[in-house]
């Protein structure tokens, strides 16, 4: 793991990646800086990390769309699976290159509170806790497009869907208010992610059969669901959508809360997603 | 030193590779021939644990390399077919991050890979960016990589596709020498070349092994009957009646003729092929028609491939 740790941070700053994601998250939490905490001479810290959080729906993508397409494309998978390091390594030595990758900036943005409580009032366990937060959220996300990345070898795509899927969260919780709360919407919603979650399957593990037959299931359930117990499906679908919402969950953090829930919740995203990136790697070896 | 068993390996109803089962235990170069689409680089990549097995077991020194993909992997070197390069770094950074992922650390790494670049002949680029190195140097660098943690095992699949024929000159010369110290196997369809190399020859058709020995006992196994080229100064119809008394010949089709001399093609029906072209020369001998031309010709390792591979229809 250590040496495709060190390879991956390697190839990150001998090109422009790095630094052009270094530079694009600093020069966004620069903005917010400026605008709130000195002209504006609010001493919340927390709230320009709330502002810069909408950096990750670009951002992120950009920098996970070439970690395995590229591999795919270039054919250089087929180093990495003969060499004698397993796929979990694979996946971890590249999702800990994009941490440190991440934490560089973030090193230099931890010290804006400590500047800014020279000139006022500022309330460290706030923005320190939003920090970290912010940190969890951008880890979650990295994770996230780390899997898209698995699905293709074409990179644009990848940083394509990564934008659409990072953009729908973003807003899933304004969408959420204008999605219908009845059960019959609920329910046709369910058959929707459940043919989403079929078609997933499909891809990961190439069996058209599994992917299928689990949308079918999926989906038949949701139905009788409806039927059965329309009532448990009432307001279900804003619900998920508010529930899934990595953002919401993190301004709970702005909001001066220090959320476990939040904590376990973007640990179980990035564990989930680093799953099925290895999933994703080992089912090309079967497929 | 590598063990196939019963290897088999199956795409929904197609199956590439059926039930192959070799063992490889001496040092040396060992080539694997086959048609395009026969299943040799599928069969190169279960070997190496790229490509899972539908069934079948692969030991390389002993280890499953499924099961021990750990150990295995680390006696195993692969060159794909097309050389896996991260063509934005330079050769030296390139094999020191192949080198960690295979274990090596500090003055090891660091000698290993000044061996595998001096045996490589690749020196002289440490310092250049992959995506400026010709296709050639591009190639040794693959090469390189496989040999980094010294694998008793290096496989190499189609290692001269592409090349002018000087490097191609230059792969086969540095493949020979791999294979004094070393088990390589390389793919190729280019059959000169296997046969210039190669110490045994598998040949695969469909998935199927379909013959593995060295390539002389091979030619001595397969070429039998072979052909006879004669030309003798007499007319078709003459040298056709002394022919006729000549037991094992199977026929004797006409290439030429002409009343002065006349040119035949003839097949033998079995026995030994140098026995019947001795027992033409005294026919003749004795007719007082003088021989222009007997040549014994054996069928060539072309023959025996497309006799095994069915003309090369496997796709």
């Amino acid at each position: 793991m250590r040496s495709i740790f060190v390879h991956e941070l390697k190839s990150y700053f001998h090109s422009l990646t790095a630094w052009v994601f270094a530079a694009f998250l600093l020069c966004f939490v620069g903005i917010g800086a400026m605008m709130y905490n000195i002209q504006a001479a609010v001493s919340n810290f927390e709230y320009v990390l709330s502002l810069s959080s909408l950096a990750f729906v670009v951002i992120a993508p950009i920098l996970t769309m070439r970690v395995l397409a590229e591999e795919r494309r270039q054919r250089t998978d087929q180093l990495l699976y003969s060499l004698p390091v397993s796929t979990t390594e694979v996946i971890l030595g590249k999702y800990a290159a994009l941490l440190v990758l991440y934490l560089v900036p973030l090193a230099i943005i931890a010290v804006y509170p400590l500047v800014f409580a020279q000139f006022g009032d500022v309330y460290l366990p706030t923005s320190y806790g939003s920090m970290f937060a912010f940190f969890l959220l951008g880890a979650a996300l990295l994770a996230v497009g780390m899997f898209i990345s698995s699905l293709t070898d074409n990179q644009g795509l990848a940083a394509g869907v990564g934008i659409a899927v990072m953009l729908f969260n973003y807003y899933s919780v304004s969408l959420s208010e204008y999605v219908s709360a009845s059960a019959l919407g609920s329910a046709a919603a369910l058959v929707v992610i459940s043919c989403i979650i079929g078609l997933v399957l499909k891809l990961l593990t190439g069996s058209g059969n599994l992917g299928y037959w689990t949308g079918f299931a999926l989906s038949f359930a949701s139905f009788a669901a409806y039927l059965l117990a329309p009532d448990a499906l009432e307001g279900l679908l804003p619900e998920i959508m508010s529930a899934l919402s990595l953002f919401d969950r993190f301004y709970v953090f702005v909001n001066g809360v220090f959320d476990l829930k939040t904590v376990v919740f973007d640990l179980s995203v990035i564990g989930f997603f680093l799953f099925l990136s290895v999933q994703s790697l080992e089912k090309r070896r079967y497929n | 030193m590598l063990q196939v068993e019963h290897l088999t390996r199956r795409y929904g109803t197609v199956t590439a590779v059926d039930d192959l089962s070799f063992e490889i235990s001496a040092d040396g170069v060992y080539g694997f021939l086959g048609p395009n689409g026969a299943g040799k680089s599928t069969t190169m990549n279960m070997m190496t644990g790229c490509l899972s097995a539908t069934s079948g077991t692969v030991k390389i020194a002993g280890y499953d390399i499924y099961e021990q993909s750990r150990e295995a992997k680390r006696r195993i070197g692969y060159l794909p077919e097309q050389p896996p390069l991260y063509l934005g770094e330079t050769p030296a950074e390139y094999l020191r991050f192949v080198g960690e992922a295979k274990g090596l650390r500090g003055d090891a790494l660091a000698r290993q890979i000044a061996d595998v670049m001096e045996e490589t002949g690749i020196g002289e680029m440490r310092g250049r960016r992959m995506d400026a190195l010709s296709k050639g140097y591009r190639q040794r660098v693959g090469i390189a990589q496989a040999l980094l943690g010294a694998p008793e095992v290096v496989i190499l699949d189609e290692p001269t596709v592409g090349l002018d024929p000087l490097q191609i000159l230059e792969i086969r010369s540095l493949i020979a020498s791999l294979g004094r110290s070393r088990t390589v196997l390389i793919s190729s369809h280019i059959l000169s070349e296997v046969q210039t190399m190669c110490s045994k020859i598998l040949i695969i058709s469909r998935g199927k092994l379909v013959a593995f020995d060295e390539p002389a006992r091979l030619e001595e196994r397969l070429a039998a009957p072979g052909e006879i080229a004669l030309t003798a100064e007499a007319d078709a119809q003459t040298v056709q009646a002394l022919l006729a008394e000549i037991p094992n010949i199977a026929s004797a089709a006409v290439v030429a003729d002409s009343p002065e001399r006349s040119r035949f093609t003839i097949t033998a029906s079995g026995g030994d092929i140098y026995d019947l072209s001795r027992s033409i020369f005294r026919a003749f001998a004795a007719s007082g028609h003088a021989l222009c031309e007997l040549g014994v010709k054996k069928a060539s390792l072309e023959d025996i491939f497309l006799e095994l591979t069915e003309g090369g229809k496997a796709e």
